[in-house]
């Protein structure tokens, strides 16, 4: 009997519900372990397909509120025992709750293993399999959008453009060498690498378009940072779009927000460390701005808050000078407020500035329009077709590899079955970013590429 | 009446070039092994062009050879000139090819079967077989005798069910009016076999005398001659020259005034053509933008007037074709002694067979040549040589030889047989492999003669010859590594004569090399400690260094590619009923019945998704087995 495993089955921080799911044929045992329901039922005795309310313990302690939702085998998603365990949303909670999962008796489903339990006990097709993927990966409209036109449109017509060519080249190359009798024009080399040259151009600005789209799919690694007070809690909460109940007034709960993920606009925020937040009682105000150094220098992209209504501290400055060559967007908050701060300093040294007043919510269009355009994604069309996955680009990275290589053996003059067998290299790359070619990495990825859970 | 006329372990149905090889392999192997023919006087005949190799076709030969196979050798024997195609190309195209003698060659064949120990050579026609109770094969030939045998090899050429063509006359007929296989046909097809029609073709032979070759282009041997055996030590000279001439716009005109008249066109032969090797209607229906195609004019033989007109071959009706061979230059007089034809025949669908060349459905029944789909002298002697090789050691209980993709050309063509099947005579060129640079001409030896040790056709001197050829290899690798050449003006002299950058503190003798500007030639002067062997060693430590780069690339290649081939799938696993599987993929799965996933991840119709359902299918029934066992 297969062991019975669990993980995080909806994706990572987004959503107002995380959902733990644990699946096998302890499932239920599992889930008794660490969920009490306010009718004391335990979930053994609960019938398929019902819900109940409780709370979720570990070693004893309150984690969160819970729903439970019990599936029996084989009517689940897996085909076996499933145990759904609802709580609330945000990676930190859910994180938790299936840590106390397993401890009590599950393994950590490894990727893609509920697909593959699936798949096995005949729930799912292969196509479905992907297909569940493909929804759960995509995060807003636009990447949405990029999924649809994946591989059947756009990006399929993209990269046969540039196979096509390839594959001329290596059927010219080819009857040149196959047919040395029959008159098949000389290779000119000068025109060989000029093909090869427009093949590079067209692979690199592939590539270029996939790290703006995986902004988009994968979100922006983001810090607010500024000094306490300022409004960073403010302006989190309206990029959320609602007070979050793990947003308390309660000193030290803010600490717990170590990771959130929020959407502006069609780009989604990985909020890493609201540095400054829990600061408050810190003796040394420093301290904030000097974790926010830390983040600022490893951050996609930094909003740096700054009240108004006060002029600019020293941290403030300090803060500006880490703002200079940094993805960053100065956000001057409370702007209902008389303002009696410097702009132009900050103008002078930050690129990108905005204002806006957190409380009354104004100034989010601007917000969202400044953070496009320092993350990349406000040139991006997605219906142009982008590469979705980090397999996709592996594979468009190795064609590029191959091309300039076939470039550099045209250069140095080697003779040219050594260009036609890189050339190949090439095509054969694309051939397995399409999926028309099985190798042996698309065999192991396969699952690999399935998101935790589903 | 019937009569038993006798037993073997190996019985052989055709003497042509997949025949020989087979027939010798298994009586070598210590097989009792009977070779049939319609006729003993067609025994390695060459019914089409009179040479041996050519591109890609030149890698077989050298790989039969390397193997323990006879072609390269009669072929040594045999050779009127022979030349190293595609110099200049690089060394993964390298090929070689021989105008050939074709009554030596076909005498000098029949003459090494007939003295092959274990091995019996018979004119009859085979008009049917079928399997006895005790699992053995029962052969009854046109006259009644009946041959039981272990194993059999179908290698029927384009007997099998021969019809001739040319214009609107057709009769039945095997090559060079031969008569054709006519029963076996029907006998193959009642068993459950699944065969079709192809078509070759071959053009006319002229008269030598009857040619002006007058401002014709002469094309002569290369000197020095470089032969295909490693066997063999001192090849003879060229003794003759081809002659190149060209089509023109009126024998275009010609031709396409009279299409209405080719067989081909007007539907009456159904079988398909190869598309590799057209007949000149086809090539100026298909490429009608071109001006003019070019022909060779090869001799037949030393003892014949009789010349070859290749890339001429033809199924117009007489009359026409003595017009359009009168409207090239060069041929304006010739007097046409055979008149191109088109030839049809059965063949089976190779993907009916695994990588031993056996039918999976009938044990002990094996297909080599045309009869698998296959056009070419050398592509059949490479199926042939494998085909026998199996037999004999399924018959001994040994191991089979399967050759994958990544070990040479004999093995890229049964795999791309077997699993991809063919809709047209398939010929062998260099772009069908992916590993080029590794499964070159010069290195068959290193990569299969250690094979052709083990299954026993390699002899103790040619093994003792082997091992020497491979320790001098290292030994110059080695040296060359080793070997610092110091700045000098002599040495920045060479280095400037041949467009390189000057040194000016010591480099190794292997970096230099490495260079493409230098060659081992041009460093022969300043290259003190060099050693006097054989060039040939010189020639391969150059291309391992050289393109050190790509070689290492596809080595990587084929790793990754070997893992998935170690992926064994059971014949016996019912695509139909795994879930997951697309419909084209189940289809396609049980028609080819694949080894391995590596194989199953080649046929076309079967996508990586598909392939990831296998694994995952694999991976459950091994986990069935093993909770099995416990």
């Amino acid at each position: 009997m297969e062991k019975t495993v669990a993980a995080i089955s909806t994706a990572n921080g987004t959503g107002g519900v995380g959902i733990i799911r644990i699946s096998g044929e302890n499932a239920k045992e599992v889930a008794d372990n660490v969920f009490v329901s306010v009718s004391n039922k335990k979930i053994k005795e609960m019938n398929g397909y019902t819900a109940t309310f409780g709370k979720v313990y570990d070693d004893g302690e309150i984690i969160d509120e819970a729903i439970a939702l019990v599936f029996n085998a084989p009517h689940s998603y897996t085909g076996e025992d499933v145990v759904e365990i609802s709580c609330h949303g945000g990676l930190y909670v859910t994180k938790k709750v299936l840590r106390a999962v397993l401890k009590n008796g599950a393994s950590p489903a490894e990727a893609g293993e509920f697909t593959k339990r699936a798949f096995l006990n005949g729930r799912l097709g292969l196509t479905e399999a992907e297909a569940v993927m493909d929804i759960i990966s995509a995060r807003g409209e636009q990447s949405a959008k990029a999924a649809l036109s994946c591989m059947e449109g756009n990006l399929r017509k993209r990269i046969n453009a540039v196979r096509d060519n390839l594959v001329s080249i290596a059927a010219h190359l080819s009857a040149w060498a196959d047919y040395p009798e029959e008159d098949i024009p000389e290779i000119d080399t000068d025109n060989l690498a000029d093909s090869l040259e427009n093949c590079r151009l067209k692979l690199s600005s592939l590539l270029k378009d996939y790290d703006a789209g995986k902004v988009i799919r994968e979100g922006v690694d983001t810090v607010i940072a500024g000094k306490p007070n300022v409004g960073k809690s403010t302006l989190m909460n309206l990029l959320s779009g609602c007070e979050r109940s793990i947003v308390t007034n309660v000193p030290g709960t803010t600490r717990d927000i170590i990771e959130e993920t929020v959407m502006l606009g069609e780009i989604p925020l990985n909020l890493s460390d609201t540095a400054g937040i829990h600061s408050t009682d810190d003796p040394v105000e420093t301290i904030g701005v000097k974790r926010a150094k830390d983040r600022v220098k490893n951050a996609g992209l930094v909003l740096a808050v700054f009240d108004s209504s006060k002029a600019l501290s020293d941290d403030d400055k300090e803060l500006i000078e880490l703002l200079e060559n940094a993805p960053a967007l100065a956000v001057i908050n409370k702007t209902d407020l008389k303002t009696e701060m410097d702009i132009e300093y900050i103008k002078s040294k930050v690129k990108h500035i905005v204002f806006i007043s957190a409380k009354n919510g104004q100034g989010t269009e601007e917000l969202e329009k400044e953070v496009a355009d320092i993350v990349g994604t406000s040139n991006l069309d997605a219906s142009q077709g982008i590469l979705a996955t980090e397999r996709q680009r592996s594979a468009a990275e190795s064609a590029l590899k191959s091309v300039n290589e076939a470039i550099e053996t045209v250069r140095l003059g080697i003779t040219l079955d050594a260009v036609t067998v890189v050339v190949e290299d090439a095509i054969n790359s694309l051939l397995e970013l399409t999926g028309e070619r099985t190798t042996e990495a698309v065999v192991d990825k396969v699952f690999h590429q399935f998101c935790v859970g589903k | 009446m019937k009569f038993l006329a006798g037993e073997f372990d190996v019985a052989v149905i055709g003497a042509g070039h997949a025949g020989i090889e087979a027939g010798l392999a298994a009586a070598r192997l210590g097989c009792k092994t009977g070779v049939f023919t319609i006729n003993l006087d067609a025994v390695g005949n060459c019914p089409c062009n009179p040479s041996i190799g050519g591109t890609a076709k030149g890698h077989l030969v050298r790989e039969i050879d390397a193997l323990g196979g006879e072609m390269g050798k009669a072929a040594d024997d045999c050779f009127l000139q022979i030349r190293m195609l595609n110099r200049g190309k690089g060394p993964a195209v390298h090929s070689l090819r021989a105008q050939i003698d074709r009554r030596k060659y076909s005498e000098r064949m029949k003459h090494t079967l007939e003295l092959q120990e274990n091995l019996e050579l018979r004119q009859a026609e085979i008009v049917s077989i079928e399997k006895a109770d005790d699992g053995r094969w029962v052969l009854l030939t046109r006259l009644e005798a009946q041959y039981i045998a272990k194993a059999v090899i179908i290698a029927t050429g384009t007997y099998l069910g021969g019809k001739v063509y040319i214009g609107d006359v057709s009769y039945e007929s095997g090559p060079d009016g031969m008569f054709p296989s006519k029963f076996l046909p029907d006998s193959l097809e009642k068993m459950g076999m699944k065969i079709r029609r192809f078509k070759t073709g071959t053009p006319a032979r002229v008269l030598k005398s009857s040619i002006d070759f007058d401002g014709l282009e002469e094309q002569e041997g290369d000197e020095p001659v470089v032969p295909f055996s490693y066997d063999t030590e001192n090849p003879s000279e060229n003794k003759i020259k081809c002659y190149i001439s060209w089509t023109n716009e009126k024998t275009k005109k010609i031709i396409l005034d009279n299409i209405s008249r080719s067989p081909m066109y007007s539907g009456k032969i159904e079988g398909v053509g190869p598309r590799y090797c057209p007949s000149i209607e086809d090539k100026i229906v298909r490429f009608s933008d071109k001006q003019r195609h070019q022909l060779f004019i090869e001799p037949c033989g030393i003892d014949t007037e009789e010349m070859y007109l290749q890339g001429m071959s033809s199924s117009l009706p007489e009359d026409v074709q003595l017009e359009f061979y009168h409207s090239i230059k060069g041929l304006e007089h010739c007097v046409v002694m055979r008149p191109a034809y088109a030839i049809e025949y059965f063949c089976a669908d190779p993907i009916q067979m695994n990588s031993t060349l056996e039918f999976i459905d009938f044990e002990g029944l094996y297909g080599a040549g045309q009869f698998n789909g296959s056009s070419g002298y050398e592509e059949a002697a490479a199926q042939g040589l494998v085909a026998g090789i199996n037999a004999a050691l399924k018959i001994l209980d040994r191991e089979p030889l399967i050759l994958d993709r990544a070990s040479s050309y004999i093995g890229t063509l049964i795999d791309d047989l077997v699993t991809k099947g063919c809709n047209d005579p398939y010929r062998m060129m260099t772009s069908r492999s992916e590993y080029r640079l590794i499964l070159r001409q010069d290195n068959a030896d290193t990569r299969l003669t250690p094979i052709g040790r083990k299954i026993g056709l390699i002899g103790d001197d040619r093994w003792h010859r082997f091992n020497v050829k491979q320790e001098l290899i290292k030994a110059e690798l080695e040296r060359i590594r080793k070997t610092v050449i110091s700045p000098s003006e002599a040495v920045n002299s060479i280095l400037r004569e041949n467009g390189t950058s000057e040194i000016n503190t010591g480099i190794k003798l292997v970096d230099l090399l490495k260079r493409p500007e230098l060659s081992y030639d041009a460093l022969k002067d300043i290259d003190e400690t060099r050693p006097d062997i054989n060039a040939n060693i010189f020639e391969q430590v150059e291309i391992e260094i050289k393109y050190e780069g790509y070689i290492k690339r596809q080595l990587t290649v084929i790793e990754q590619v070997r893992k998935l081939e170690k992926k064994i799938l059971p014949l016996n696993i019912n695509y139909e009923n795994i879930e997951g599987l697309r419909l084209e993929a189940r289809e396609k799965l049980n028609k080819v019945r694949p080894e391995n996933i590596g194989q199953a991840g080649r046929i076309s119709g079967v996508s990586p998704a598909d392939i990831s359902v296998l694994v995952i299918y694999l991976s459950t029934l091994k986990n069935k087995s093993a909770e099995e066992k416990e």
